[in-house]
């Protein structure tokens, strides 16, 4: 069972049908739990973790960190999209940095990778105002000309992406699914 | 959170507009009545009817009259969005956008200058479940333009219904035309929904069609208690 973490601000949001339920219609079977409900019982209970986005007004994670206290230890597989990919970093030692990106951009491809593969083209949707830089232990697998767009953890399988593949390139979150 | 409803009148804004209401309360509507027949951003058939359903919806109305030259009608959306924030202290906008990046990255970008609250509470939704969506929650929703093949005169006029969904549906297997009609193929009135305090009754209409292109335009209605 594939779990996704609704990291909106407020539990049943309206933005939750914006930035979860478009990550849920892609998947035939997962659960989903919003970030203040997260305890070890639900993500030992899972097969993969998706992070999801949320709003460009929604920041000040740092304060909410406690939550995702338990990342640094996960063996799974673990996705963070955007604002879950900022969250991936800061558990490693990142710190945000202003950088906006609003709408469909060109990425590079660095590396191959399953995942990076697994793209259908390159153009991607983005919408933040912050990103991360690369946290230690972690390489690059593909880049804007702005910021860092997908990451994955050098032992594990924990990726991050700046964008939001479950708009423009939904194939990404089937091929995390399979992993 | 109040908010405005960027409003067309076709069934997606009007489908945002009623999810949002269940979480926040929209206190105005903002329509852009484009010129351009070819804006990618605002141009729909009966766009000049937005003042009936604001009546009908008892909610007022900021409509902005534009020439729609392409970025100079985003300007605009900007100052009409910005006068929904002077006058009715909005903190954020609803659309229904679904799958447009071209328009919802536009309407992203304005929000963060102006730093309030985007919301789009049928982004990514599956099109099929968006038409059943909204003939379970009793919207009454005419098909007031066609302008793609297969689509004949007859579809003119027709409301949305399980048959008519289920023809879509067909339409959609065979020929891969978008039923809820994302790719342009159709366009949309609503007349009544739950958010409606008055229901619109159609009284006055006329069609125009040609080679698999018409619209269904409505000419006279009246306000009914519901």
């Amino acid at each position: 069972m594939i779990l996704i973490i609704d990291t909106c601000r407020d539990k049943d949001s309206l933005h939750a049908l914006e930035f979860v339920r478009p990550i849920t219609d892609i998947l035939t079977e997962c659960a989903m739990v919003h970030f203040t409900e997260i305890t070890t019982e639900i993500i030992n209970a899972a097969d993969k973790i998706i992070i999801s986005g949320s709003p460009l007004k929604e920041i000040g994670y740092s304060d909410h960190l406690k939550f995702f206290n338990w990342i640094k230890d996960y063996n799974k597989p673990l996705m963070g999209i955007c604002n879950g990919m900022q969250i991936i970093g800061m558990t490693h030692g990142c710190e945000l940095k202003e950088v906006t990106e609003i709408g469909p951009t060109t990425i590079t491809k660095l590396r191959d990778d399953p995942l990076v593969d697994s793209l259908k083209k390159l153009e991607v949707y983005e919408l933040h105002n912050y990103c991360i830089n690369l946290p230690d232990n972690f390489k690059l697998l593909a880049e804007s000309d702005k910021c860092i767009q997908i990451i994955k953890h050098k032992e594990k399988s924990m990726y991050g992406t700046t964008f939001h593949p479950e708009v423009m390139n939904k194939e990404l979150i089937t091929a995390f699914s399979e992993l | 959170m109040k908010l405005a409803s960027l409003f067309s009148g076709g069934k997606d804004s009007v489908l945002g507009l009623y999810k949002a209401n269940t979480k926040h309360d929209v206190v105005c509507l903002i329509t852009i009545e484009s010129e351009n027949k070819e804006s990618y951003m605002f141009h729909t058939p009966n766009i000049s009817l937005t003042q009936t359903q604001s009546e009908a919806l008892d909610l007022p109305l900021i409509k902005v009259k534009t020439k729609g030259e392409k970025e100079k009608e985003l300007a605009e959306l900007k100052q009409a969005i910005q006068q929904a924030i002077d006058e009715h202290q909005i903190e954020g906008i609803v659309t229904g956008t679904v799958a447009s990046t071209y328009q919802a990255s536009r309407v992203q970008r304005i929000c963060n200058e102006l730093n309030i609250w985007c919301f789009n509470p049928l982004w990514q939704m599956d099109q099929l479940e968006l038409l059943h969506d909204l003939v379970e929650n009793k919207f009454e929703v005419y098909i007031a333009g066609v302008f793609a093949y297969p689509f004949g005169e007859e579809w003119l006029g027709k409301t949305i219904n399980s048959d008519t969904i289920a023809k879509l549906k067909q339409m959609q297997e065979e020929l891969k035309i978008n039923p809820a009609g994302e790719g342009g193929e159709i366009e949309t009135f609503v007349t009544d929904c739950p958010a409606f305090k008055k229901k619109i009754i159609i009284t006055k209409y006329s069609t125009e069609y040609d080679n698999y292109a018409g619209v269904f335009n409505i000419e006279e209605t009246k306000l009914e208690e519901k």
